[in-house]
């Protein structure tokens, strides 16, 4: 029988990774993981407030058709008019959308950026357990949030590609401008309104955790209040979930049609 | 009156840190419902000691539950099944008879296991050491009460420094993060007056030395939930907090 004397001195002692060189000082929060954690929370609650945005916006679909200016239009691409000229007699046509469009895609870069690096950085660092292990506290939102962000930024390509740009998976009737009818020809097909449901309820799921979660990352916190944290995320959610999915099911339904 | 229980454990046998690792598996006969855990591995291992076989390394010190020293993962969760209790003050009335208990050592990249179920947790000593004491002038004493502290702050700090710095924490996370540790050291001398004059540069140089060993938090929750102290998860936003206002005040500091 042998029993251990000293102890072997290993990894233990040694970091895992070096300290970087610390950029100038705005630069250097982005070098840490809290730093990172803080333009994560940042910039998703700048792309969930996008997202709610653009939920409430949509909700003009089921608005239909509408007198403007003596004729019949659809309120909705009265709507995506009016984001072309958000601030128009002060700037000039696209400006602000295209101003708003750009802050939107930095933030996204950000928030993947700062996803992809801490994942890295957090897979490098645990060691699986060999045995089973049970989780207590993590839930399905928190622990799927690797796989529903790649989801809704895959579900942002074919969106982007089906309704904005119009190529791709675009019906062969998009007509740029025509937002109604190219909501209602898109989502007519069985397959893509299944698909946006699907992602919708990814992106509910992801925010679901990212709020609660985005809260704690900031530092906002007082215990006194903290239960409104759980509440803001669910309820936040669930308007999203709720009004999203609705479109789908909603053109399915002939209750939004030409 | 006690009675006894007839248990088979599966425990993580690994002779060396570089020696590969298994489960094997041990019939643990007449283990008395009052014993402790700990206890019950006594028995195991004395009994494998009358049978030459090799005892199973597991951590232990105090057995009362304040050193921190024990600490292992039992059926998948970090120190057992009970909340706020630590491996050495589980007791075997909580299995029943005829139960398989799995025993699997902390799992982190940055604690490589030494022996069987024990793991080489000096990572936490490095984040001590950067920046986990105050600097306090010697000689004589200040008088009692010299520095008032509002109640409300003083249970606040005593909450943080309730961790035992067992890596419970850590080994339940599945980052493999270091945050719930770090913080509630941050915070047990950050909220105190004798730990402001040193507040963001140990804050700033704790983090740091956390994030070269350990993951980052996505905010599971599964650290406090471990935890057999209940250090609360506010005490991770409290520090994230801190951080950035670190990262501020250490620049203007360092321009002047």
């Amino acid at each position: 029988m042998s029993l251990p004397t000293t102890t072997p001195r290993n990894s233990g002692d040694l970091p895992m990774r070096d300290k970087p060189r610390q950029l100038p000082f705005p630069l250097s929060i982005y070098q840490s993981a809290v730093g990172k954690k803080w333009v994560m929370a940042i910039t998703g609650f700048i792309l969930v407030g996008f997202v709610l945005a653009h939920m409430i916006g949509n909700l003009k679909l089921y608005l239909g058709l509408v007198e403007h200016n003596g004729a019949l239009a659809y309120d909705t691409d009265l709507y995506a008019e009016a984001l072309r000229e958000l601030l128009v007699p002060i700037m000039p046509r696209l400006v602000v959308l295209w101003i708003l469009r750009i802050g939107l895609l930095g933030a996204l870069l950000l928030h993947i950026h700062s996803a992809y690096t801490l994942s890295r950085m957090s897979l490098a660092s645990d060691f699986k357990y060999q045995g089973k292990r049970d989780f207590l506290a993590a839930n399905f939102a928190s622990r799927s949030m690797r796989v529903t962000g790649p989801i809704v930024a895959l579900y942002l390509v074919f969106h982007l590609a089906d309704l904005t740009l119009g190529f791709g998976i675009a019906t062969g009737e998009f007509v740029r401008g025509d937002v109604y009818a190219n909501v209602v020809y898109s989502l007519g097909r069985p397959v893509v309104a299944i698909g946006y449901i699907i992602a919708n309820i990814a992106v509910a799921i992801h925010i679901y955790h990212g709020i609660w979660s985005a809260f704690q990352s900031l530092g906002i916190n007082n215990p006194k209040y903290n239960y409104l944290r759980r509440l803001a995320a669910k309820a936040v959610a669930g308007i999203i979930l709720v009004g999203n999915v609705s479109f789908p099911i909603a053109v399915l339904a002939n209750i939004i049609s030409l | 009156m006690s009675t006894e229980l007839n248990l088979t454990l599966q425990v993580w046998r690994q002779a060396a840190p570089d020696a590969p690792g298994s489960f094997v598996t041990y019939e643990a006969k007449n283990i008395p419902d009052d014993s402790s855990f700990l206890e019950m591995l006594d028995i195991v291992n004395e009994g494998l000691i009358d049978n030459d076989v090799e005892p199973i390394e597991f951590p232990h010190d105090c057995r009362e539950g304040i050193c921190g020293t024990c600490g292992v993962m039992i059926n998948g969760r970090a120190h057992g099944q009970e909340r706020a209790t630590a491996t050495c003050q589980l007791h075997m009335r909580k299995f029943s008879d005829g139960d398989t208990i799995a025993i699997e050592p902390w799992r982190a990249a940055a604690f490589p296991v030494i022996k069987d179920l024990i793991v080489d947790r000096s990572p936490m000593d490095k984040i001590i050491q950067a920046g986990g004491y105050i600097t306090a002038p010697t000689g004589t004493g200040g008088d009692a009460n010299d520095t008032l502290i509002p109640k409300e702050v003083a249970e606040s700090a005593m909450d943080a420094a309730a961790c035992i710095g067992c890596g419970a924490c850590i080994a339940a996370c599945p980052n493999s993060a270091g945050q719930l540790f770090t913080s509630a050291k941050l915070w047990h001398l950050n909220s105190l007056p004798q730990g402001q004059p040193e507040r963001f540069t140990r804050t700033e140089s704790m983090v740091d030395t956390m994030e070269q060993f350990f993951g980052a938090c996505t905010n599971h929750g599964e650290c406090a939930e471990a935890c057999p102290k209940e250090i609360s998860l506010d005490f991770i936003a409290y520090m994230n907090g801190d951080y950035i206002k670190a990262k501020i005040k250490n620049r203007s500091r360092s321009s002047q």
